[in-house]
């Protein structure tokens, strides 16, 4: 009776909010209203559509044991409490996506990314993380790549494979971009994050060295030391012969950032990687529990409106309508197929009961899906104005900090140079124009959070804490992203030549590492040198590979569910399959054939070349042009590439289903047979 | 304030073993306890060549996302 009451006045508390998000269109909505409306609609999810697809769509069994129970090797197949589970998870899935996405689809209003991140999430990424995440228990932590290739056939998985490798490169090169903007001509934010190299090499050595395996000191040691690192870049940046030596340009950085993915590809991993990890890691959940907390204290009023005109496609930060380029652009926060790889990885190995997957799956996504309702607010809660003259590339607005402030202002959205120029000075920067990537104005929008919660007086000092927050969340994800697509080209190319397969032979070891970083640096060079920033080409790519993925995940799960003869609930898959299959494909499209040069990347091309040919361009324009030609044009051809990719596995998935609709012969589930749980038994006989 | 303080001292032991086994501190422990009860008669990894081997393992595969 209680639990009905509750469920009943949770959803009367998401309806009003809900009806207060999307109806309030001419005064400022408060912060606090979307958080309700959010935390409402996930526990409504969690607790009604969690529990009818585990019970009836997966047939969840508390009494089948899993892997972890039967394959108990004390190592990487353990028995471990859900908690420690879904921390574990949500570690791992939790990265900057769902951070930059909802920051620079903000430029739509807050309305539209809020609607599809509490949508998406709820019927489409926890669903693919908890569906996925019970299949890989099912079959001993199988990955995705397996799995496609054992339910659905070789092309399937050799396409899951290709796709996945993509989806490394074009991630590393956003991402990698992303810090380049952070850092460029700010001697703070680099020297903090130079620092917290040496930091992560000190906790590595502790950890291997000193005290092997003590993860809890090493730990307080390196949030310590990241800690010295934030204060040093500020005392640095004081210091008028310190100072020059970190100011750099943003194509040097790109240099210093491939260098690094270099060497952390190839150095142990116990040396760099591990020990970054576990400090971003540390670092990561803090600051993702202290902007929840500042927010509800601070509970800020949003300035951005609920619905700009960019909607018609002619947004500053990126080309393209709503339609499609919401949905692409939120990516992780709503739906993200990079979890996939993450609910077949290791998660699976530590599943105690098959009944936990609600929790660890579907919990962990609405987690992150939370974070990006977080990072949504902190964009929209700027002045317009000051989020557009943050965002907006050089090329967009103008160069001169004059010129870019009369564009933006004429668009209806006030802002003065004098207003910029005060608060770079409040954030310790010496300017804020066209630091595109979204990471600097959600570094803005959280130093104003947290500025106004724990003391306006140290506004500088929060800023770059949550810049050193997202170069050092940002730089996991290159250096394991890096080391994964190494291993993931190793396999490829050991099929090619044996040795080359070979996982710890030198040459192959460095021939992978460098094809790898060579091609998403390749990618982060050319954002570099495109005066519109870079980010509004490559963020769509990025999202288009990661619904892709999406898709890909999707279409596994609905081909099992279909093998397994539950046909009627299919659509608990194949709906969200069916949308995201829609947005790929009509994104994709328009990014290949749209005639406007801010959405079609041929037709920019074009653009680009008549411009060049007629002498039109400005010299330094001129110059890197050709480049920029050739890139859009490939761009093109891999967008090209990863729809094929896409709707190759659909339609594979589509063949195994009518194969099993008119009764032909299909390959065998590779599901693990079942075993009773012994813990369950016993954990029942204690608690009746 | 101090009903807090007298909460956390009662459970402290427990709020330690939780945090060290959330962070992975005590993973050498377990494996130890694991190979005494299963495989008593195999020497047991050392504690750096088990941190090693584990790190090894965990960064092999996906483990980090966008």
């Amino acid at each position: 009776m209680m639990r009905r009451i509750s469920a009943a006045l949770l959803a009367i508390v998401g309806a009003i909010a809900i009806g207060a998000v999307a109806l309030q269109r001419h005064e400022p909505i408060n912060a606090l209203w979307i958080l309700t409306a959010a935390v409402c609609v996930y526990l409504l999810g969690y607790r009604f559509y969690a529990a009818w697809i585990a019970a009836r769509v997966l047939s969840v069994d508390a009494w089948r044991a899993t892997p972890a129970e039967r394959l108990n090797n004390g190592r990487d197949f353990v028995p471990t409490h859900r908690a420690i589970v879904f921390g574990h998870h949500f570690a791992a899935i939790a990265g900057p996506g769902p951070l930059v996405g909802p920051t620079l689809a903000a430029q739509f209003g807050y309305l539209p990314g809020t609607l599809w991140i509490l949508v998406g999430a709820v019927l489409g990424g926890c669903v693919q993380d908890m569906i996925i995440l019970l299949l890989s228990t099912r079959r001993d932590g199988r990955s995705l790549g397996q799995m496609a290739r054992d339910e659905l056939g070789p092309l399937g998985g050799f396409a899951a494979l290709v796709g996945t490798l993509i989806i490394m490169i074009i991630l590393s090169a956003v991402l990698g971009l992303v810090i380049v903007n952070v850092m460029k001509h700010s001697p703070w934010a680099s020297s903090t994050v130079f620092a917290t190299i040496p930091a992560a090499l000190i906790v590595g050595l502790y950890l291997r060295l000193w005290r092997p395996g003590r993860v809890l000191e090493a730990s307080l040691l390196g949030v310590a030391l990241m800690l010295l690192a934030l204060l040093a870049g500020g005392w640095i940046d004081h210091q008028p012969v310190l100072r020059p030596l970190f100011d750099y340009t943003a194509i040097a950085l790109a240099g210093f950032v491939i260098l690094y993915g270099f060497c952390a590809a190839i150095l142990p991993v116990w040396l760099l990687l591990a020990p970054r990890d576990y400090l971003s890691t540390f670092l990561k959940l803090g600051t993702v529990a202290l902007l929840a907390v500042a927010i509800v204290l601070t509970h800020p009023q949003i300035k951005m409106p609920a619905v700009t005109a960019f909607t018609d496609g002619t947004g500053p930060l990126f080309g393209g309508k709503v339609f499609p380029f919401v949905f692409i652009t939120i990516a992780c926060g709503a739906v993200s197929g990079f979890h996939a790889l993450v609910a077949s990885g290791t998660t699976p190995k530590l599943i105690t009961n098959e009944a936990d997957v609600r929790l660890v799956g579907y919990g962990s996504m609405a987690l992150e899906s939370f974070v990006a309702i977080m990072a949504l607010i902190a964009a929209t809660l700027l002045d317009p104005g000051v989020y557009f003259a943050i965002n907006a590339g050089a090329g967009v607005v103008g160069a001169a900090p004059a010129a870019a402030v009369h564009t933006i202002s004429g668009w209806g959205f006030p802002v003065t140079v004098q207003q910029m120029q005060a608060l770079a000075g409040a954030m310790g920067e010496r300017t804020l124009f066209a630091r595109s990537g979204g990471a600097p104005s959600l570094a803005v929008g959280m130093a104003s959070i947290f500025g106004s919660t724990f003391g306006r007086g140290l506004l500088a000092l929060w800023y770059h804490f949550a810049i050193m927050f997202e170069a050092v969340f940002i730089m996991a994800v290159l250096d394991a992203g890096t080391r994964v697509g190494r291993f993931m080209l190793q396999d490829l190319l050991g099929h090619l030549w044996q040795p080359l397969g070979r996982t710890s032979w030198y040459p192959s070891v460095l021939l992978a590492s460098a094809l790898m970083v060579g091609a998403w640096g390749y990618f982060l060079y050319i954002g570099v040198i495109d005066p519109n920033g870079g980010v509004n080409i490559l963020w769509p790519l990025f999202g288009i590979s990661n619904q892709m993925l999406a898709g890909i995940a999707l279409s596994v799960a609905t081909g099992i569910i279909i093998k397994s003869g539950k046909l009627r609930y299919a659509l608990v898959t194949l709906a969200p399959l069916a949308w995201l299959a829609l947005v790929t494909t009509t994104a994709a499209w328009q990014k290949i054939t749209s005639a406007d040069a801010r959405v079609g990347l041929f037709a920019a091309a074009n653009e680009l070349a008549r411009q060049l040919a007629l002498g039109a361009l400005p010299p330094e324009r001129a110059a890197v042009a050709p480049q920029l030609i050739v890139n859009q044009r490939l761009d093109a051809w891999l967008t090209m590439l990863l729809l094929a990719i896409l709707w190759f596995v659909i339609l594979d998935m589509a063949r195994i289903c009518v194969r099993r609709l008119r009764g032909l012969a299909l390959r065998s589930s590779s599901e693990a047979p079942y075993q009773p749980s012994r813990l369950h038994s016993a954990a029942a006989q204690v608690q009746p | 304030m101090r009903g807090v303080a007298r909460l956390a001292a009662r459970h402290a032991g427990a709020l330690w073993s939780a945090l060290r086994a959330a962070s992975g501190d005590d993973a050498y422990e377990r494996y130890r306890a694991h190979q005494a009860a299963r495989h008593a008669l195999e020497p047991p990894l050392s504690r750096r060549a088990f941190y090693e081997d584990a790190q090894r393992r965990k960064w092999s595969g996906v483990s980090r996302c966008c």
